[in-house]
């Protein structure tokens, strides 16, 4: 039987202007909370990205939640105004159709009452349930898509996407879609190489980081994707806080108070993963983001303890590059009322 | 990281291309596609060989759009450790056998205006799906390959019907030679070289390349060590706490992984780094055979990749 539309967990909510957006219980506490200690420094967290809890963001490999629908409305918002937010050099081509052919198998296995694929050779049958599509074409032939494959299967997946190709022992950011990103720009970083586009972050590359991280990178391969979580902190649930709108966001940030600051700063969440590409050797990196008011953090007493904690240490270094630095100490004084100074548990799960 | 993911498959043909070369074909056991791969990758293939699990890489050689029906090579050798001779005796059709997925270490690049490819005997295999692929996406090739003789020129027929003069065969009992300084003084800016052969001659095509002036990014080789018997020897894994004993016809990797110690690897022919181990100390030689420690991690005597390489001497002890 057909799924009315009406059925679907999906919120209609916005991530700008009168920012709509809220979490459901269900999704704080599924949340990928980045933080498994009381204080925080970079390092090369990676781990299999396999094995999800139930219950979990890492249940499936390409998450979805209550809020995709919503996403995929701003996403088209985004690409309307500026489409230069999802680029390809040529030679990224085959990377592409690697991409839809990876999420469209991931998606339909983990959510078969949402997403359908199906496949008689090069004729394929794919259907968006949530988003209402139907869309019969021929793998291979971009004249049959209404977009090129990486643009038509990212404007249907939550998260930013970078695709890198592999030349030289280093990667490359050759194609993407970004357009949730943390005050970065595809635009700018586009044709990059690995320690190119990670230039500006502090600390990191004194401490080798980025080496060792590229050289794990580079060995992941088909069957053993990888992620890592990243974090940072948004003014407002506003998906697209991207450098080329910053003239629209950035003032937010002076308008955090000890009044409004529960509901008004966020915690940003960045479930990263990556991905061997089979036909072209590429490698996909995912950007998925969560949003956490600290409101939401509040109903999880070791969260909102330990987001007090990491706050407290936090590098100044960090704090600036991570721009936490108009809001750092409301939040603290904010959060101060969570944390009874006694010890947390181990991991990263709520209690 | 632990070890790559394997896939369960089922021999469905195994053909004789010639008096030394078998070509075996695989399907998944469970029915299902197997993955698309690239141009030039490899996959390790398991064989429980009586007492000894070895784990030996092949290059795929089907297309790397055909995902019903991997293809591979051997080669018999008949004075190696034995995994040839197991494929060649015991692998018959029907047979179930278990894979890892594909990895590339010797991709096209995608870029290059065109890409002159030198093979000599059984490297022709990661050339053969290199070139199905460069043909599916109009890619701009040659193809410069060089046998013993006409009977073991693997493949040269099949090659000849689909690319045609865009294949040079070159027949040592002939005394047919590459030209290889002519060919790499005449090709157009930009053009990417490759080679997958016997050592001499990915070593001659590095140094003439190096030596003509072609940037180092732009020439790709496929170096596999073979893991070769030896003498045995006892190493000391300190970080499990085990004593692991490495027969004549094992490498320290496959000692390791009997022993039930997951060590890292990837390529398990001494080129990817995967497997690289500290030497927390020894008394005797490393015998390195890899392709991956520069000079001076060799003679610092820190470091051994295991999946290849061996030692003399009474006591070796890793960090692993
Ligand atoms: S496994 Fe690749 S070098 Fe040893």
């Amino acid at each position: 039987m057909a799924t009315k539309a009406c059925d679907l967990p999906f919120r209609k909510e916005t991530f700008r202007d009168d920012f709509t957006f809220r979490n459901s219980p269900e999704t704080i506490k599924r949340a990928p909370f980045p933080f498994d200690k009381d204080s925080y420094m970079y390092a090369v967290n990676m781990e299999l990205h396999k094995d999800g809890r139930a219950g979990t963001a890492f249940e499936n490999p390409f998450d979805v939640d209550e809020h995709y629908v919503a996403e995929m409305q701003d996403r088209a918002l985004v690409l309307n105004e500026d489409p230069l937010r999802c680029q390809s050099l040529p030679h990224m081509k085959l990377a592409g159709w690697d991409v839809l052919e990876l999420l469209m198998t991931h998606k339909a296995s983990s959510y078969p009452e949402w997403f359908s694929l199906t496949r008689d050779g090069n004729q394929w049958h794919w259907i968006n349930r949530p988003m209402g599509i139907d869309q019969k074409f021929t793998f291979g032939d971009e004249t049959t898509l209404p977009y090129e494959p990486l643009e038509y299967i990212t404007r249907q997946a939550q998260g930013d996407f970078c695709v890198l190709d592999e030349r030289d022992g280093n990667l490359w950011m050759d194609a993407g879609i970004v357009t949730t990103q943390a005050d970065w720009s595809l635009d700018f970083d586009i044709g990059m190489n690995f320690f190119e586009w990670h230039a500006p972050v502090p600390l990191a590359h004194e401490k080798g980081i980025f080496t060792r991280a590229l050289k794990y990178l580079l060995t992941i391969q088909q069957g053993n994707p990888a992620r890592r979580l990243n974090w940072t902190m948004t003014v407002n649930p506003r998906l697209d806080t991207s450098p080329e709108n910053y003239h629209v966001w950035g003032p937010e940030n002076i308008q955090i108070t000890p009044e409004n600051v529960g509901e008004k700063l966020f915690l940003r969440i960045e479930l990263q993963s990556f991905w061997r590409l089979p036909r072209s050797n590429a490698m996909l990196f995912p950007i998925r983001c969560y949003l956490l008011s600290m409101q939401d953090l509040s109903t999880v007493p070791k969260w909102a303890t330990r987001m007090h904690r990491v706050l407290q240490t936090l590098p100044p270094e960090i704090a600036s590059y991570k721009g936490l630095d108009g809001y750092r100490d409301i939040a603290i004084e904010w959060l101060s009322q969570f944390d009874n100074g006694a010890p947390t548990s181990s991991g990263s799960y709520p209690d | 990281m632990s070890s790559p993911a394997t896939i369960d498959v089922i021999v469905t043909h195994v053909v004789n291309v010639n008096s030394l070369i078998k070509r075996f074909h695989f399907a998944r056991l469970d029915g299902q596609p197997l993955p698309a791969f690239s141009g030039g990758a490899h996959i390790i293939v398991e064989m429980q060989d009586g007492e000894n699990r070895r784990r030996t890489p092949y290059s795929l050689m089907s297309s790397p759009l055909d995902t019903d029906d991997y293809q591979i090579s051997v080669r018999r050798d008949d004075q190696g450790r034995g995994g040839s001779l197991y494929m060649h005796q015991q692998v018959k059709t029907g047979m179930q056998m278990r894979i890892g997925y594909p990895t590339n270490l010797f991709s096209l690049d995608k870029r290059a205006p065109k890409h002159l490819m030198f093979a000599g005997g059984i490297g022709i295999t990661p050339f053969l799906a290199q070139i199905k692929q460069l043909i599916a996406t109009n890619g701009n090739f040659e193809l410069h390959y060089s046998v013993r003789n006409q009977e073991l020129g693997a493949y040269i027929n099949e090659l000849a019907q689909t690319i045609g003069n865009r294949l040079h065969t070159y027949y040592d009992d002939k005394e047919q030679r590459i030209a290889f300084d002519t060919l790499l003084s005449t090709q157009p800016a930009g053009t990417h070289v490759y080679v997958c052969g016997p050592t001499p001659m990915i070593e001659h095509v590095l140094k003439r390349t190096a030596a003509l002036g072609w940037p180092k990014v732009h020439v790709h080789y496929e170096h596999f060590a073979k893991a070769l018997p030896g003498e045995p020897f006892t190493v000391q894994l300190q970080a499990s706490n085990k004593t692991v004993e490495v027969g004549e016809n094992e490498s320290m990797l496959e000692a390791m992984e009997a022993a039930g110690v997951d060590a890292p690897y990837l390529c398990r022919g001494g080129a990817c780094g995967q497997c690289e181990t500290n030497v927390i100390e020894h008394n005797g030689t490393l015998l390195h055979e890899d392709h991956w420690l520069d000079e001076n991690e060799r003679v610092s005597g820190k470091k051994i990749m295991p999946c290849v390489s061996r030692f003399c001497g009474t006591q070796l002890v890793l960090d692993r």
